[in-house]
């Protein structure tokens, strides 16, 4: 241990970026001019300088090996100069400046696995959390969801035949490390059981007053149970947010039949058209059911087509229901609108339709 | 002889035409352990149909608050090789630009301290090094701090900023969103590792307001490029556009929000005083279009997930800041420290800055911060008539 104390350094922030821009990067920096798609997954960028730059965007598991990142390397060593990046929705690119090159690193990513796409009116990779390779937290499995998701919609990602981009985004509890409300399309593992309180440790793993203030909903009471300290919960007052277990891990949540997937719909982050708005509620609640999770994805599939019917050009997901109401879109899916629907949180009087522009179903 | 799993749940999951992690996660299991005993709790997840990780414990490496989220499996008899499985956050290179050299040397380090798996990248942003042990760590650390890399922020501390390609490939950029996301970066580094704030601090650029990095929904402090004068327009393009199918008409000038563009079927017209700068159009036709030469940014503050008080985004702070400059960008490192101050002192536990001026009141987060009140930070005025008059003491006196 001592060794690695010695001449020890801290504090030094990440790489310099300008050491890792590619040559042509570096030379048209803040001089771009346009783009083009050319096809799906590859952009020409043209600058100023009349310089090219083809982008090659490859789809990505997001969780990846060294073998194949060192695999990636070896392409970007062939035929980028020895640079690449990734996007911020995981996708892998390479960026060369030979239009040659374009179709030999596509054959040669979609051979190892990796496809092409990704780019205009498309799905691109799903934006995900860690699920059950990682996290205490989940309320179900984020890269198995996702892959299956992507399989189904593979169509989507490697042509370009969408009214406009849908960008899917998957959390694996309400924490959403992957902030996921604002997507076309979110999947939010949800969990539907009370914490589990385990009285016996209770006192010893967390302070009292912080979980109870930990809880959204004032569901939380210091109690004392068979002598002991330790909280008591009003039930009813409980929607499993987990806040309380994050807090303190004598309250866990995770079941392996009350666990499942919520599917949101029609958020963006864009300021293009209408403003950024959150995703709304579509399904409640999908039991999990590994390894295809077959319900979540024909759920999805029917929102994307029925959208992509449906819409208008340019108009993202939640555009469309806006103009054609909401009404509308359970229509069309065929989803079952519930009590559930119906927000009863804060500000919940918003939600509600405040006026006498109706359509008739 | 590590021991040999049956996947049949898993191995369902390499196929189909998406890449797959399931291959990835038996890639790394050919040369670790720890891998290879993650294939088998993952597969024993997949038939139970719940995780098996514990809460995380307090691990990190020294003099550091945060970058390492500990990690045990709950089941440590059977799957002995991830009884401790920490992740490392490490901070991302702007832009996610790479030198293959750099990448290999992560490799290195990651393939003999760790499992060999990561994500590139994670949803912070930061490379992720998903797997080790507690013994580790420290190595690790000093490898990485040798080759130039850090560690990334975790817990209540300042996040990982990130940043949108920007300049170095979009002809959209309206500012230097490498360049301040590594600024800022390095000028807060202690905030970064050394977690002193009431919850996360988390900061994203988006060069323009197409907001690739979503920061308007993900970042406490949000920072997307806008500009102040006219769209850059060429009219022969906007004809060239029109020649090879694009409906000028319905599919630019009737999704316009600001309905302040006409099209007479040969000529575009844009009132730009009324534009709102929302990229639709320029979007639609990049070679005719462009934002203008008077760029900066819109600073937003305040986005958050539902935990705790329910989802945010970010609202308007300052209107327009020519970030790129230096003088400007110090007033705002001065604000942003403003800011961290009042939120530290009043700030309840695991309050993020959002909620926290839900619960005081944006007037009130104003005027302790010192920033005027106008009229750009709201989508409309206040429509209750529930409002705390603060009367100074001479108007008092005046009205006896
Ligand atoms: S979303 Fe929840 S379960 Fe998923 S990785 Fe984040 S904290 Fe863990
Ligand atoms: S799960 Fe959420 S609502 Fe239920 S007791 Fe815990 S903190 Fe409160
Ligand atoms: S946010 Fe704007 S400037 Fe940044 S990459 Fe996206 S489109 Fe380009
Ligand atoms: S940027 Fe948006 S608001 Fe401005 S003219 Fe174009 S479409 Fe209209």
């Amino acid at each position: 241990m001592l060794d690695v104390m010695k001449d020890r350094i801290t504090d030094i922030g990440p790489p310099d970026f300008k050491e890792y821009l590619p040559p042509a990067v570096k030379k048209n920096y803040g001089q771009w001019k346009y783009h083009e798609i050319l096809e799906a997954g590859v952009l020409v960028h043209v600058a100023e300088s009349g310089d090219k730059l083809y982008t090659v965007r490859c789809g990505s598991p997001r969780l990846v090996s060294t073998t194949s990142i060192l695999f990636y390397t070896e392409i970007a060593d062939k035929y980028c100069d020895g640079f690449l990046r990734f996007t911020s929705r995981h996708n892998v690119e390479f960026l060369t400046t030979e239009f040659d090159n374009v179709a030999k690193i596509k054959a040669e990513m979609t051979e190892y696995g990796n496809p092409v796409g990704g780019t205009g009116p498309s799905i691109t990779s799903i934006v995900h959390t860690q699920g059950w390779v990682h996290c205490h937290s989940a309320a179900t499995d984020a890269s198995g969801v996702v892959k299956a998701v992507m399989d189904d919609l593979f169509e989507y990602f490697n042509e370009m035949k969408l009214p406009a981009k849908c960008r899917i985004a998957l959390a694996c509890c309400l924490n959403m490390c992957g902030a996921v409300h604002c997507s076309d399309i979110a999947i939010l593992g949800i969990h539907t059981a009370y914490p589990r309180i385990d009285h016996e440790n209770l006192n010893k793993l967390c302070e009292i007053p912080n979980i109870s203030a930990s809880c959204p909903t004032a569901a939380i009471r210091p109690a004392t149970v068979d002598g002991k300290p330790s909280v008591e919960l009003i039930e009813e007052q409980c929607m499993y947010c987990a806040n309380c277990f994050t807090v303190c891990p004598a309250m866990p949540l995770a079941d392996p039949v009350a666990d499942g997937i919520s599917l949101w719909v029609g958020g963006k982050v864009s300021n293009a058209r209408s403003e950024p708005k959150f995703s709304k509620l579509a399904v409640p609640f999908i039991p999990n059911n590994p390894p295809r999770w077959p319900e979540v994805t024909s759920a999805i599939r029917k929102m994307v087509e029925v959208w992509a019917e449906n819409a208008r050009p340019y108009e993202r997901m939640g555009e469309w229901i806006d103009r054609v109401g909401w009404p509308r879109f359970f229509k069309l899916t065929g989803f079952e609108f519930s009590k559930m629907h119906i927000d009863d949180f804060k500000y919940a009087g918003l939600s509600f339709k405040r006026s006498a522009q109706i359509t008739h179903e | 002889m590590p021991k040999e799993y049956k996947t049949p749940m898993l191995d369902e999951l390499e196929k189909g035409p998406w890449p797959s992690f399931v291959k990835e996660i038996k890639l790394a299991a050919k040369k670790n352990v720890m891998s290879n005993d993650l294939l088998g709790l993952l597969e024993r997840s997949y038939n139970e149909r719940l995780g098996h990780w514990k809460h995380g414990g307090i691990v990190g490496v020294f003099g550091y608050g945060g970058g390492v989220i500990g990690r045990y499996t709950d089941l440590p008899e059977e799957y002995p090789e991830i009884s401790h499985f920490h992740t490392l956050r490490i901070n991302q290179p702007s832009g996610w630009f790479y030198t293959t050299e750099a990448l290999r040397t992560l490799c290195d380090i990651w393939d003999r301290h760790g499992s060999g798996l990561t994500n590139m990248h994670g949803s912070t942003g930061d490379i992720i090094f998903l797997g080790t042990k507690t013994d580790e760590l420290e190595p690790i650390f000093k490898e990485l701090t040798e080759a130039g890399f850090d560690l990334g922020g975790s817990g209540s501390d300042m996040r990982t900023p990130s940043c949108c390609v920007g300049p170095g490939r979009c002809e959209w950029a309206c500012y230097d969103t490498l360049q301040r996301c590594y600024d800022i970066t390095m000028k807060y580094q202690d905030e970064l590792h050394r977690p002193a704030f009431p919850y996360k601090w988390k900061f994203k650029f988006s060069g323009c307001p197409n907001d690739c990095v979503a920061a308007i929904a993900r970042a406490d402090i949000s920072i997307i490029g806008t500009w102040k004068d006219d769209i850059k327009m060429d009219q022969a393009e906007v004809k060239k556009y029109a020649e090879n199918g694009v409906d000028i008409f319905n599919d630019v000038v009737l999704n316009c929000p600001a309905k302040c563009m006409k099209y007479d079927g040969d000529k575009l017209e844009i009132n730009n005083n009324d534009c709102r700068r929302c990229m639709h159009c320029i979007n639609v036709m990049p070679k005719a279009l462009r934002p203008g030469d008077d760029k900066g940014a819109i600073v937003l503050i305040g986005a958050k997930a539902p935990i705790v008080e329910g989802a945010l985004l970010s609202s308007v702070l300052i209107p327009f800041l020519n970030i790129d400059d230096d003088e400007e960008f110090e007033d705002f490192c001065d604000l942003v420290e403003e800011m961290q101050d009042v939120w530290c002192e009043e700030g309840k536990n695991r309050e993020r800055v959002g909620e926290f001026i839900q619960r005081v009141g944006m007037g009130n987060f104003l005027e302790a911060v010192g920033v005027e009140p106008i009229p750009e930070m709201i989508a409309y005025p206040r429509d209750n008539p529930y409002i705390f008059f603060e009367m100074d003491e001479d108007e008092e006196e005046e009205e006896e």
